[in-house]
């Protein structure tokens, strides 16, 4: 069974090392094991602790690097957050590292009452955010921000690629709050370097100008979008992109100012439609009397399939080919 | 063999004891109803850590090299409260504040509002997990502070209870200590219907615990258990210079509403309804019970 009825080969889920970068694309390798690292040479209240998954959250990179610094909690998500908020505590600037479903889900009460209610500066990374694996629904964290944003204190981070989280990483540690990184990990692409462009915690930052359609992303779907609004031109259609990795606090200034006009506004997330980005910039334009349409380009509100990546990010449109189709068939 | 515990530390540590309760009898009369129940029962204990065993500084709680306290059960906060007041780290005055409007003293105890509360409890089977990373935290930083969780028998349903006493294990924890408060009472009834827990000391001893199990209402056995642990923290095989060793857990069967006999019979309640006039019965039955142990052990003394 390596090839479908009609022929075309198979796609393998190869579920826990599956890789949302494109054949041939610039990537980074462990930037988030890299910069922490980086990080700890500077400032030596920076501790690692994770949960059984240091070797597929990159933490295994601080740990060679910092081995006295690195704690293993075993597969015990409520204790890897008590402890993160007791070490807090003791005056350390703790990172937890854990798949996000098993943040989200699993240890939320410990988050919630431990870590964001005393506002503790703990950085919670959270591995296989949205759809970046396979696997099925037990790995798949496709309601991680929705669970998360309703959670006082707490400032969530949607990177895109290696450059947003090198740069997002000493900015996570300086906030004096709780923080929750959406990790991307392993070889990990590297987009933003090529436009000019800086991450700075709580703003989002207009990577393209565009006459026609104003795409709103945050995660690797900035990296779509871009790809989204190259593929758009040869079609005659001028897209701007519009990178919101910080989810929470959101810049509302800056992108209600790009969804004044009458452009077509998208938004792109690697996440249920429920929760996310999508009602985040919907709430904040109701709020100010800027009622508008704007069509939400997210993962749909049920259980994912299991399978390989790229037919999943193609069957549940976040591929760019579905993302063009998609604003071609908006504009008519 | 235990090393008898000298009769005027123990008188000292009992009469702070005394001192919790008038104050958590007070507080539970301005509420009217309330954890007063808990509070009389787990007022040795807190005597026995505020009085004897904690280092800290009364006007300065948040002192870097105090001893840590974490309260796991937040609504045994009005016992705490009450021995903060016997400490001096929250004047007497303020007690009658608890549970109002505005005030430091919330029903449920957190960090936020009290100087002195180390953590927020109250979502039960927290302290311990907090408790591992404190004393993860204050050993890297080269702070020998020792870190103690107290939580409730009811706290050994909770799974995140058992993650972090393996964790406390695995890492060496031997600068803490937990304190459980084994009233064999939840909020559903009897710990024994309820989700059955024993054998608990074989449970501790099998995470690699060191366990004492004592009478938590015997002043003099709690601070037995406490000197057998410091010993073992100060002697071979135990906690090194560097605070490596086994953690320690002292497992205090007590009885809710000890030292009012009225409450005492009364059926057990996690939550007591106590009348108005009632209140007038438990300061006197209190007081009687504690001045008749003084003088049974006054009499011990001179009898042969």
């Amino acid at each position: 069974m390596t090839t479908t009825a009609h022929g075309a080969p198979r796609l393998k889920t190869s579920a826990m090392i599956a890789s949302f970068a494109d054949p041939g694309q610039r990537t980074a390798p462990a930037p988030f094991g890299h910069a922490l690292a980086e990080l700890a040479e500077q400032d030596e209240r920076i501790v690692g602790l994770t949960a059984d998954l240091g070797k597929y959250t990159d933490l295994h990179v601080f740990a060679e690097r910092h081995p006295g610094r690195y704690f293993q909690m075993g597969m015990a998500e409520q204790l890897l957050f008590g402890a993160a908020a007791g070490m807090a505590q003791a005056g350390l600037v703790p990172f937890a590292t854990t798949y996000s479903v098993f943040a989200a889900r699993r240890a939320y009460d410990f988050i919630c009452l431990d870590i964001a209610e005393p506002e503790l500066n703990v950085n919670i990374i959270g591995g296989l955010p949205g759809l970046t694996t396979g696997y099925g629904p037990s790995h798949q964290a496709t309601e991680d921000v929705a669970i998360f944003r309703g959670m006082p204190n707490l400032t969530i981070v949607d990177p895109c690629d290696a450059v947003d989280i090198a740069q997002a990483v000493p900015q996570l540690a300086a906030a004096p709050g709780p923080t929750y990184l959406r990790l991307l990990r392993g070889k990990v692409p590297s987009v933003l370097d090529e436009y000019d462009y800086s991450f700075e915690l709580g703003k989002a930052k207009v990577l393209r100008g565009g006459r026609d359609v104003v795409l709103v992303s945050s995660g690797l779907m900035t990296m779509r979008a871009l790809q989204a609004a190259e593929a758009l031109a040869a079609h005659h259609v001028d897209a701007a992109v519009v990178h919101t990795p910080t989810l929470k606090p959101f810049d509302e200034e800056t992108v209600l100012r790009e969804l004044a006009g009458d452009r077509l506004a998208v938004t792109l997330e690697n996440h249920t439609v429920v929760g996310g980005l999508f009602e985040t910039v919907a709430s904040a334009l109701v709020r100010r009397g800027e009622a508008r349409r704007v069509v939400p380009i997210g993962l749909p509100d049920q259980f994912l399939d299991a399978g390989a990546l790229p037919t999943l990010h193609h069957r549940y449109g976040l591929s760019h080919d579905r993302i063009v189709e998609r604003v071609l068939a908006e504009l008519g | 063999m235990r090393a008898e515990v000298a009769a005027g530390r123990r008188e000292a540590v009992e009469a702070a004891a005394y001192r919790i309760r008038q104050h958590a009898l007070a507080m539970g009369e301005v509420q009217g109803q309330g954890y007063v129940g808990q509070a009389l029962g787990a007022a040795d204990i807190l005597a026995a850590v505020y009085a004897d065993q904690l280092t800290y500084r009364a006007e300065d709680p948040a002192w870097d090299g105090r001893d840590r306290f974490l309260l796991s059960t937040g609504h045994y906060a009005i016992g705490l409260y009450a021995a903060f007041a016997e400490a001096g780290i929250v004047p007497v005055d303020e007690l009658e504040t608890y549970g109002s409007d505005g005030s430091r003293l919330p029903m449920s105890g957190m960090s936020t509002y009290t100087p002195g509360m180390e953590i927020s409890g109250g979502s039960l089977g927290h302290g311990l997990a907090i408790a591992v990373g404190l004393a993860l935290g204050l050993r890297a930083r080269g702070n020998a502070a020792r870190v103690l969780n107290f939580l409730s028998d009811g706290e050994l349903d909770e799974g995140s209870t058992w993650e972090a006493a393996m964790g406390a294990a695995h890492h060496g924890l031997g600068r803490l200590t937990a304190v459980v408060d084994i009233n064999a009472l939840q909020a559903d009834g009897p710990t024994a219907g309820v989700l059955r827990t024993e054998p608990v000391a074989e449970k501790w001893a099998a995470c690699g615990w060191h366990v004492e199990r004592v009478d938590g209402n015997d002043v003099g056995a709690l601070l037995a258990a406490f000197d057998a642990i410091a010993a073992r923290a100060e002697g071979h095989g135990a906690a090194d210079g560097d605070g490596h060793g086994a953690p320690s857990v002292i497992l205090c069967d007590t009885r809710v509403g000890r030292g009012v006999q009225l409450l005492e019979e009364r059926e057990k309640a996690h939550f007591m309804r106590i009348e108005e006039h009632e209140w007038a019965v438990c300061r006197e039955q209190l007081a009687v019970g504690y001045a008749g142990a003084a003088a049974e052990q006054a009499g011990e003394k001179v009898s042969p």
